[in-house]
């Protein structure tokens, strides 16, 4: 067992780890926060993509222990110094963008870091770069329009019929 | 205009704050002081005899508490299965063991053989490579036609043959049938596949077992659907634990799509287990194990034929399928290819004569049951994309034949020919409404753009109907199924005015803490804040049968009006006491009861306060507290239906199929949250398309599941679909329940399949491959260029 410790949404924490503690186990079975979900072994699904270093991540492809001393963001700490919800969780909410809610922390984490680097992403750019993100009850649609509101352009036209 | 968080508002969902923020609390975030893991050790052959197994050296590895095999079930029941079928001719299926632990033999991959009990999930795992099974492999029994034929290896070895049984309905008017066939001008054939595929909710399943000896109590914490159907089949048939000593929680699920239904054996395992160790016991699914363990859904293999008089009017269907129910009986899984297939097969037609034969087939596999829609999407595919060949072959326009053939809104409540009676429907009103939000006059400029670019593109519709709402308990008591088939709710109102509603119905995405509120605010007239839904615990929950067959907000929801009925009939009489007016002058308005043709009134929170503390209160006549409990079972079926259309772009240099566009246009009935139904009709497009494009689940000559894994099974991904155009305002309301709603969960993966095959045939005959009239699910581009070219 070794020590790991590192910075998650501000705060530093740290537990104990194997060499092969997943940097998702690190932060679900060690620190409880159990906000970051697993959906997958073969770090396909991206429910559990948090950020680290500002970076997204697939926590269950990285070792705690190779990201020690890193910056992580997880879902718990995505909602504003208020505890009211960020403007991509609004989205989120009011375009329905979730069901089950289970592959809901790695969306809103992996469409924090599109916004990021693309403010005004496309729709075909949103779907793109969600790709390695799995949602099995949206069909996506309302995820993208999420993603898209989020970025402040307009979506009322999105999937409704040609008048 | 609704009311905000009425009946019909597009009220936000209130579970979204948490899940949007990381506190959702699903299974695996339960962690219980002093767990111990459990790692289920499972077969990799398909099929083969145990000839021993040695725990010794797993025994001896570090943290391992316990390995269990089947020999310590001996004194336990098997997983039982739900529904029993009878026969065309009059015998019950046969209905093989199905112990928790493989016993003897192993059936297919991922057949558990040892449950290895250690303080962590890793060395548990690790102790599992320690754990010895002598195997001698058997031949696989994997294609279910040559599973049927004489002589052949058996699934088990116990049982006459493969066949689990030989199903025809209805079995009287099969020499009718065969008769308008032998006098049609016209027979359409058609032979398919619809393909096995896999629910993959998000979240894998998970089991965590507890007992406390002070007690007797059990607790099992599990990713359910149905918490009170796992407690009464875990329960009864299993463990033989009686229900008040046994409580099931099924807290926040990450999705089922049916794949939560079922009792597993993990779940019996992990409950068992926590006895036997006196730890609580905790399993995790990874995602490898779950495309093993959980159930598979479809896997059927038709022959379906159409007759059509010299006029085109649909005069007889008769089909022939083979389903496959894979090594054991899952808990419904003889119900879905019969009841709940058979009976859709008149479809959206006046089809007078219809035969439909089943064999269902044990094979080597992992065993198959409900994933979304259930037998309907099965029948809607071979009805939806035989008819449209039909129209292909005489010529006529696939939407006019179609028409021709509806059941017209003057024929209901219509009697079909396979035991059903659809109540209501406008089936022309759904066609019309799916052409306009389709463009379809506009598709013949769109075709002309593609081909400029080199792409084909086509336009493919369907028409669906189904059965939800499941169901009234004495009819399907008669057909076989082994439990009743109404929902629960209580209505307990605080004595504030605030109010709590148990529900037997449990969410695993479906948004009912805010929908079901949205109902109960409805008909009191307050604050759908005031509500609280709690759902997913027997321990306060009335004993309910669960979410799946889009029955919800048809069958639950009918339980919380009439449980609410009973609320607002007895807070009359304490108005009616406090208002010192006769309670038939009382009415109920936004929340206030008022002596009608009066101004005097009395609000509801003061008439709960009086309920419970009741010193002005016609205590002689009336009991103190507002709460009361109701049980609805519906009357009939609802039936939901609805016109899909989907336009593809085929490459014809890659046989590349792209969905450029999806319209649906649902009749549910009344609609409590348009944006909730909006949802569920995208997310079932999303599986359909899945279907019919991507997804497969594979198994080689040698019964190994070749798609074992995300990195092999094509899951829809956020590039592979476009938006949708979801239009739901056509409606019929369902007659026979207080809401008059049907149910929308299943349909957009119901009828979405034989859209996107049709139009990738369509595509490919307007570009003139009029040789290819079936391509088989999934649609890859291997084989639409191989069609093409072939
Ligand atoms: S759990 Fe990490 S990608 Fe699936
Ligand atoms: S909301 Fe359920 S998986 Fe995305």
């Amino acid at each position: 067992m070794t020590k790991v410790t590192m910075t998650v949404n501000g705060k530093t924490v740290s537990a104990d780890t194997e060499g092969r503690t997943l940097l998702s186990s690190f932060l679900r079975d060690g620190l409880g926060m159990t906000g970051t979900h697993i959906g997958c072994d073969t770090s396909q699904c991206g429910a559990c993509l948090v950020h680290v270093d500002g970076k997204a991540v697939k926590s269950c492809s990285v070792f705690a222990q190779e990201v020690a001393g890193a910056q992580v963001r997880t879902i718990e700490g995505m909602a504003n110094a208020d505890g009211s919800l960020s403007v991509i969780q609004q989205a989120f909410q009011d375009h329905h963008g979730l069901q089950c809610g289970f592959c809901t922390p790695g969306m809103v984490m992996s469409a924090a870091a599109l916004l990021a680097e693309n403010p005004k992403p496309t729709e075909h750019e949103v779907r793109h770069y969600l790709e390695g993100n799995l949602c099995r009850c949206t069909g996506y649609h309302n995820i993208v329009k999420a993603v898209l509101a989020a970025s402040g352009q307009d979506v009322s036209g999105l999937g409704v019929a040609a008048e | 205009m609704p009311k905000d968080g009425g009946i019909g508002a597009s009220t936000k969902r209130r579970e979204d704050m948490r899940f949007l923020t990381g506190k959702g609390r699903y299974t695996d975030d339960i962690n219980i002081r002093g767990q111990v893991h459990a790692h289920f050790l499972r077969s990799d052959v398909a099929h083969g005899r145990i000839n021993g197994i040695d725990l010794s050296a797993a025994e001896a590895m570090p943290g391992v508490l316990r390995i269990l095999t089947a020999a310590d079930f001996a004194a336990v029941g098997g997983i039982p299965c739900g529904w029993q079928v009878t026969d065309r001719h009059g015998q019950v299926m046969q209905e093989p063991k199905h112990p928790v632990l493989a016993d003897g033999k192993v059936r297919h991959v991922g057949d558990p053989i040892a449950m290895i009990i250690a303080e962590t999930y890793e060395q548990a795992r690790d102790a599992a490579e320690a754990v010895l099974v002598d195997i001698t492999e058997l031949t696989p029994v994997l294609d279910m036609k040559a599973a049927l034929a004489e002589g052949a290896v058996k699934v088990h070895d116990d049982l006459t043959s493969n066949l689990c049984y030989d199903w025809g309905f209805v079995e009287e008017n099969k020499a009718a049938v065969d008769a308008a066939f032998a006098k049609a001008a016209h027979v359409t054939t058609l032979e398919l596949v619809n393909n096995r595929l896999v629910a993959n909710p998000m979240e894998p399943r998970v089991a965590v077992g507890d007992f406390e000896s002070h007690s007797d109590q059990y607790t099992l914490y599990t990713t359910s659907q149905n918490p009170h159907v796992i407690r009464l089949l875990m329960g009864a048939f299993v463990l033989g634990i009686p229900e008040h000593k046994l409580r099931v929680v099924a807290p926040d699920v990450g999705g089922g799509f049916g794949s939560k239904i079922y009792h597993y054996a993990e779940e019996a395992a992990v409950t068992f287990a926590a006895r036997l160790v006196g730890r609580p016991v905790k399993w995790t699914s990874s995602r490898s194990e779950a495309f093993i363990s959980d159930a598979h859904g479809r896997d059927h293999v038709t022959k379906i034929e159409l007759a059509l008089d010299d006029e085109n009017n649909f005069t007889a269907l008769r089909t022939d399928t083979y389903a496959n129910m894979g090594a054991y009986l899952s808990t419904f899984a003889p119900s879905i290819p019969t009841w709940l297939h058979g009976t859709l097969m008149a479809g959206n037609y006046k089809t007078p004569l219809i035969y439909v034969n089943v064999k269902a087939v044990f094979t080597n596999t992992v065993p198959v049951d409900a994933y979304r829609g259930a037998g309907r999407p099965e029948a809607t595919f071979q009805l939806e994309r035989l008819v449209d060949k039909a129209a292909r072959e005489l010529g006529v326009d696939p939407v006019d034949l179609r028409r021709q053939n509806f059941i017209t809104p003057d024929m209901f409540p219509y009697q079909t020919p396979v035991a059903v009676v659809y109540d209501t429907g406008n089936y022309q009103a759904t066609m019309d409404k799916l052409l306009e939000i389709s463009d379809h006059a506009g598709f013949e400029a769109r075709r002309a753009e593609s081909a400029t670019r080199g792409k084909l593109r086509g336009f493919g519709i369907a028409h669906y109907i189904e059965a939800c709402g499941i169901a009234p308990s004495n009819l399907v008591g008669q057909l076989g199924a082994r439990a009743g088939l109404y929902e629960s709710a209580t209505v307990r109102v605080n004595a504030t005015g605030s109010i709590s509603v148990y529900t037997g119905s449990h969410s695993h995405g479906q948004g009912h803490e805010t929908s079901f509120a949205q109902v109960v605010a409805e008909m009191i007239g307050i604050d759908a804040n005031q509500i609280d839904i709690v759902h997913g615990d027997t321990s306060n929950t009335p004993m309910g049968m669960g979410t799946y067959g889009s029955r919800s907000l048809a069958v639950g929801g009918s339980a919380i009006v009439k449980a609410t009925n009973k609320i607002i009939n007895k807070a009359k009489k304490i108005a009616a006491h406090l208002l010192e007016a006769s309670e038939a002058d009382i009415e109920l308005k936004d929340g206030k009861f008022a002596v009608a043709g009066t101004d005097k009134s009395v609000d509801w929170a003061g008439v709960t306060l009086a309920a419970y503390v009741p010193h002005n209160y016609p205590l002689e006549s009336l009991e103190p507290g507002l709460e009361e409990t109701a049980f609805y079972d519906p009357s009939n079926f609802t039936y939901p239906s609805g016109a899909y259309g989907c336009e593809v772009e085929v490459d014809p240099d890659t046989g590349k199929v792209q969905v450029l566009s999806f319209a649906a246009a649902d009749d549910f009935g009344n609609i409590v949250n348009p944006m909730i139904v909006e949802g569920q009709v995208q997310g079932g497009l999303a599986q359909g398309i899945g279907q019919a494009l991507l997804e497969n689940c594979a198994y080689d000559g040698n019964g190994q599941l070749l798609s074992g894994s995300f990195m092999d099974y094509a899951m829809p991904r956020a590039d592979d679909l476009p938006m949708f155009t979801v239009d739901h305002s056509c409606i019929t309301p369902c007659t026979h329940n207080p809401l008059g709603v049907k149910g929308c969960g299943e349909a957009g993966a119901i009828g979405s399949p034989p859209a996107v095959v049709n139009a990738v045939i369509d595509a490919l005959q307007r570009a003139g491959h009029a040789h290819v009239t079936h391509i088989d699910m999934p649609v890859t581009p291997a084989r639409v260029w191989a069609a093409m070219n072939g």
